[in-house]
């Protein structure tokens, strides 16, 4: 096997794939613990990570666990005695790990977690969907969707100072397409190390349970006396999120140079049909309105980039006024009434006068390629005007 | 809720706190489990009988939740502020020196003994 490419130092670009990208931006990071257990397509992550680890790249202390309910709960451990920890997963690893990822979040604990999305078993299946991810929406972390490499690296800094902000306090999802992104080789811009450096600055932990002179009580028994009060607390801190996120990124434009934003708004403002799509395929989304609107057609695209919060105010605001739109799922919620991102637009565009007609699009699942011709479709579809509330994008 | 009891309740619930002064995660003060009391959730509480006990002790050693206290090799007293009357002790006992006996009705006798 041909030796990979390893990113150089110092160098502001390279080309890599999404999976390399994210274990470049870990290596910046330098986090005091990281877990690792393989899982495809996450497994590249850690196995560069375990790269930087082996040439002394980095001072974390690495474990190598034995199932990802081990790497899970080896991060919670090692953020509870005040470290920074980083772990990744896709899929049934995540599914392995759902008891802990629960518990993360109740604990108050900002681990980030790349997770490079995959179909959910069964069928068995190795491709991208949204599945994996989506299932755990309702588990208490913030998530961010990354359409590719570079996105992909950027959250995953700026997750690092997000979760940490004093006033969330929450584990951070960074989500990328499993192949399409994570085995893509795209040329990726990279900031400066020491600016990273600078930016995630060192953690201080609320608590540790190194802290001898301190000592604490972590995770007791919580009945009905208080465990509603601890769950409106975690509502309170995700719900700060929202505006740490504003904040962050000012701070992370100094570095970046790049404004992350709730949602991308792509040719979206004068356009009277929009698609909403998220990850990859928000990529093809643009190709496909760049050459609709050479044919005079006003399309646009909305991209979440964070999904948990849901920015739900300023994105019915965006799509307010439009024709119709359509929002498309790379993932299914059976037996409800469309996609899991069509459930949240509908929530937030509810009580608004301005509302467009709002169609839900199942698309990509089990990896099932979307080019252009199909997003296009979906334009032409929006634009006639004949469209059940519920459609299935590319199933035979 | 009797009336009474709702008025007691709330009194306790004033003195939890709120979710916006307590600290997060349950994160609590540092402590073991002897401090909780599991001793209330007893149905059948265990009765030595001095007269019939030989000191073997094995109710001291099958104890599961170590609420046997015994002094100078000899059995001392139940701890009932942990024992959760699962009447391993009385089972063991070779000699029926443990006798079983419903909670409420010991403690209704306590009541009406104190009164």
């Amino acid at each position: 096997m041909p030796e990979k490419k390893k990113p150089v130092k110092g160098r502001d670009y390279d080309s890599l794939s999404g999976a390399d990208a994210v274990a470049f931006g870990m290596r910046q990071i330098n986090p005091d613990v990281v877990a690792a257990f393989p899982i495809t397509p996450q497994t590249e992550i850690m196995e560069r990570f375990s790269q930087f680890y082996a040439d002394g790249e980095v001072d974390s202390e690495m474990i190598l666990v034995e199932s990802e309910h081990s790497a899970m709960s080896a991060v919670v451990g090692a953020a509870a005695a005040g470290a920074r920890a980083m772990t990744a997963t896709a899929a049934n690893g995540l599914a392995l790990m759902w008891e802990i990822v629960y518990i993360a979040a109740s604990t108050r604990l900002p681990i980030v977690m790349n997770v490079v999305n995959r179909a959910l078993s069964g069928p068995i299946n190795i491709h991208c969907d949204h599945s994996d991810s989506m299932g755990c929406r309702d588990s208490g972390w913030i998530q961010i969707y990354s359409e590719n490499g570079q996105e992909a690296y950027e959250n995953t800094i700026f997750a690092v100072k997000l979760g940490e902000h004093p006033k969330v306090r929450l584990p951070v999802m960074v989500c990328q397409d499993g192949f399409i992104t994570s085995h893509s080789v795209e040329a990726v811009n990279f900031i400066h190390d020491s600016k990273v450096k600078k930016f995630v600055g060192e953690h201080k932990a609320d608590f540790s349970l190194l802290d001898v002179d301190k000592p604490i009580t972590l995770g007791p028994l919580d009945l009905f006396d208080y465990y509603f009060e601890h769950k409106r607390q975690q509502i309170e801190g995700m719900e700060n999120a929202r505006k740490a996120f504003l904040e962050v990124a000012k701070e992370f434009e100094k570095i970046c140079g790049r404004k992350l934003e709730y949602f991308e708004k792509y040719k979206a403002d004068d356009a009277d049909y929009l698609i909403v799509v998220m990850s990859s395929t928000a990529g093809t989304a643009k190709e496909a309105v760049d050459k609709l609107r050479k044919e005079g057609k006003k399309v646009g695209l909305i991209k979440p980039r964070l999904f948990r919060p849901f920015p739900y105010e300023e994105i019915a605001k965006a799509l307010e006024g439009k024709k119709a739109v359509a929002v498309m799922d790379r993932s299914d919620s059976f037996g409800a009434q469309g996609g899991p991102i069509f459930l949240e637009i509908s929530t937030a565009l509810f009580n608004s006068s301005k509302k467009p007609k709002l169609f839900s699009y199942i698309f990509g699942l089990g990896g099932r390629d979307t080019p252009m011709e199909d997003i296009e479709k979906v334009f032409n579809e929006l634009m006639a005007g004949k469209l059940k509330q519920i459609n299935y994008l590319g199933v035979r | 809720m009797a009336k009474k009891d709702k008025k007691e309740h709330l009194a306790v619930c004033k003195t939890l706190g709120t979710w916006k002064s307590i600290k997060p995660a349950g994160i609590t003060e540092p402590g073991t489990a002897s401090e909780l009391r599991t001793g209330d959730w007893r149905s059948q509480r265990p009765i030595h009988i001095p007269e019939k006990c030989i000191h073997c002790l094995q109710c001291f050693i099958y104890c599961p939740d170590c609420s046997i206290r015994a002094e100078n090799d000899k059995f001392k007293e139940f701890d009932y502020y942990h024992c959760k009357g699962c009447g391993v002790c009385a089972a063991i006992c070779p000699v029926q020196a443990i006798k079983m006996v419903d909670e409420g009705k010991a403690r209704e006798e306590e009541k009406k003994k104190n009164a």
